[in-house]
């Protein structure tokens, strides 16, 4: 076989080796997908029945409104898991083992993102599941595939970042500290909770534009089957500048680390 | 390929802005199926060496090549001729022994059925066997240190590298592991590995190298070097002044420099510390003297230190020990 392709093929068969192992510690440790859950599961229940009374979106039942913004918010979460994880490995000089081994260099890197879109995808469907218990009902069946794949695909994309976090952070709980200012504004100022209408000029004109509203427009957009403008594109051409951006930094970060 | 498995010629490696030298010009050649020391205190820049000479860091100057290959330019080569086995037993709390060994061959391209074989294998020579199926973060510390070095050798790699194999292990795990060792030599394999303990090395190493701040401050055979180091001390107590004056006279001459002598102890400078204690029992006890206490005094790192650097072979706390203090040191030294 030409040298390239079998080099191609280790790479694959690497990434899903190291994906595996990653997926592994869910099976190890059951709670901690529940753990995981319990944030989310807590939002959909503060807002749907605490803050939903008193938020109005025009034309929409609240809850539908609702749902697929925590979905974002969820798998947007779901890659400070990959911060996290990374930091643990080097931490315990498991990135050091895997570095002197005839792996591919890039495997480390991709088979953790991977196994965390995975993880991500779980806890989506579960997520939905509980949407649908308090009232949420999406449009049909196929849109809302396209409108996972566009979240997951951000999300995946947004990874990479905490990837470098991950690497460049001393220990896992300064890796997961460092990802909240990173994580906060980009959720909680958003329309992921409340329509923008309400909100202040000056803050309305980041939060309309920035790539998590544009996610979030675009899910909720083919969730519920109604218009949602270029917000699909947008988000897709977000994630792909992110990825360009964000991997090479964090495979960077990668060589240096050990 | 060449007499050595590793080559390295002036390697220097900086950390940061500050450039803190972790190397400083670090010449070395390991012989193909020996064990090959580097002792040292912490922060001597062991691991440093270690991690260059298996492709984990780069150099920032200087040549090294491992088996025969350039470790900056052909590292995929490097890799497939080496095992690692770091500080810190890098091994995957979540999955178990086995589960280990196999990841481990997989990323090294081995075949499966082979792998699983080699996994059952290696965790059967390492007495592991019987919690093979058991999640890694069961073990004990000991048991996770073999499961490491097994996961080094899965793809049966000529060179080895360890880096602190025995650091915080009981005096019984250390004896396995130097058995361990020692019987991979005896099958061929070279073994580089750092160490803090001249005990250790002078167990297991025929050859030395005595790094101090990132430079080789001595080098040789472990029996040239302890003869450069200072000596076992044999120290000897008796009930009363006059049996160890009497004492002195009668043992002098065990010792390779003048017999230490004050109040009721005796001091020696001697080469073998066993026979020079047995000899100096025997005339003892045939004079009638009455022993009270007797010590051999092997000479500690600490005194290695002293003697070729006039300063101890100590480093601030914060770099000492679990694994975070091998973050704090890349801290300290960015």
């Amino acid at each position: 076989m030409h040298p390239s392709r079998t080099s191609l093929r280790w790479a694959v068969s690497d990434i899903l080796t190291l994906a595996r192992r990653n997926l592994m510690a869910l099976v190890r440790i059951p709670t901690s997908l529940v753990f995981a859950m319990i944030q989310p599961v807590m939002f959909v229940l503060l807002f749907r029945y605490v803050f939903g009374g008193v938020i109005k979106v025009p034309g929409l039942n609240y809850v539908n409104f609702l749902i697929p913004g925590i979905l974002v918010q969820t798998t947007i979460f779901g890659a400070v898991g990959t911060a996290i994880g990374l930091a643990e490995d080097l931490q315990r000089g498991l990135i050091e083992r895997f570095k002197a081994l005839p792996m591919a260099r890039m495997a480390v890197l991709g088979g953790r993102t991977l196994a965390d879109t995975a993880r991500n995808l779980m806890i989506l469907v579960i997520i939905t599941g509980v949407g649908m218990l308090v009232g949420f009902r999406p449009h049909s069946f196929f849109p809302y595939l396209q409108a996972s794949l566009v979240m997951l695909t951000f999300a995946y994309c947004l990874s990479w970042g905490f990837a470098y976090v991950g690497l460049a952070a001393p220990n896992s709980e300064t890796a997961q500290a460092m990802t909240f200012p990173l994580i906060f504004p980009l959720t909680f100022a958003s329309n992921i909770f409340v329509p923008t209408a309400g909100m202040p000029w000056w803050l309305r004109g980041f939060v309309t534009n920035q790539p998590v509203s544009q996610t979030a427009e675009a899910v909720r957009g083919l969730m519920l089957g109604q218009p949602h403008g270029q917000s699909t594109y947008i988000s897709l051409a977000w994630a792909i500048g992110l990825v360009a951006l964000l991997a090479p930094l964090a495979v960077r970060r990668f060589r240096k680390a050990a | 390929m060449s007499l050595y498995a590793v080559e390295a010629t002036n390697i220097v490696r900086t950390f940061g802005d500050d450039n803190f030298r972790a190397l400083d010009n670090v010449t070395l050649r390991v012989p193909m199926g020996e064990v090959f020391g580097l002792l040292g205190p912490n922060g001597s820049g062991k691991t440093t060496m270690i991690r260059i000479l298996s492709t984990v860091l780069s150099p920032t100057e200087g040549v090294a090549t491992v088996a025969g290959f350039d470790v900056v330019k052909h590292p995929d080569d490097v890799r497939v001729n080496i095992g690692l086995a770091g500080q810190f037993a890098a091994v995957d709390d979540n999955l178990t022994g086995f589960e280990n060994l196999r990841m481990v061959g997989l990323l090294n391209h081995m075949d499966k059925a082979r792998v699983v074989r080699r996994a059952r294998e290696l965790l059967e020579e390492f007495g592991i066997a019987d919690f093979g199926n058991r999640l890694a973060r069961t073990y004990s510390g000991g048991m996770r240190r073999r499961l490491d070095l097994a996961a080094a050798l899965v793809a049966n790699p000529p060179i080895l590298f360890l880096d602190e194999p025995t650091t915080g292990l009981d005096p019984q795990s250390r004896q396995d592991l130097w058995n361990i060792i020692e019987s991979l030599v005896e099958g061929g394999t070279t073994v580089l590995l750092t160490t803090q303990y001249l005990e250790e090395a002078d167990r297991l190493c025929k050859q030395l190298v005595v790094l101090d701040h990132g430079k080789i401050i001595a080098e040789g055979t472990s029996a040239e070097l302890k003869s450069q180091l200072g000596n076992t001390v044999l120290v000897l107590t008796f009930a009363t002044t006059s049996e160890s004056e009497k004492a002195v006279s009668l043992i002098a001459d065990l010792s390779t420099k003048p017999a230490n002598h004050e109040g009721l102890v005796v001091e020696l400078t001697v080469d073998n510390g066993p026979a020079a204690a047995a000899d100096a029992l025997r005339r003892i006890d045939g004079a009638h003297l009455v022993l009270t206490g007797l010590q051999l005094r092997e000479p500690s790192l600490d005194d290695v230190f002293l003697s070729l650097t006039g300063h101890k072979a100590e480093e601030p706390a914060v770099l000492d020990g679990a694994p975070q203090g091998r973050r704090s040191r890349r801290k300290v030294q960015a």
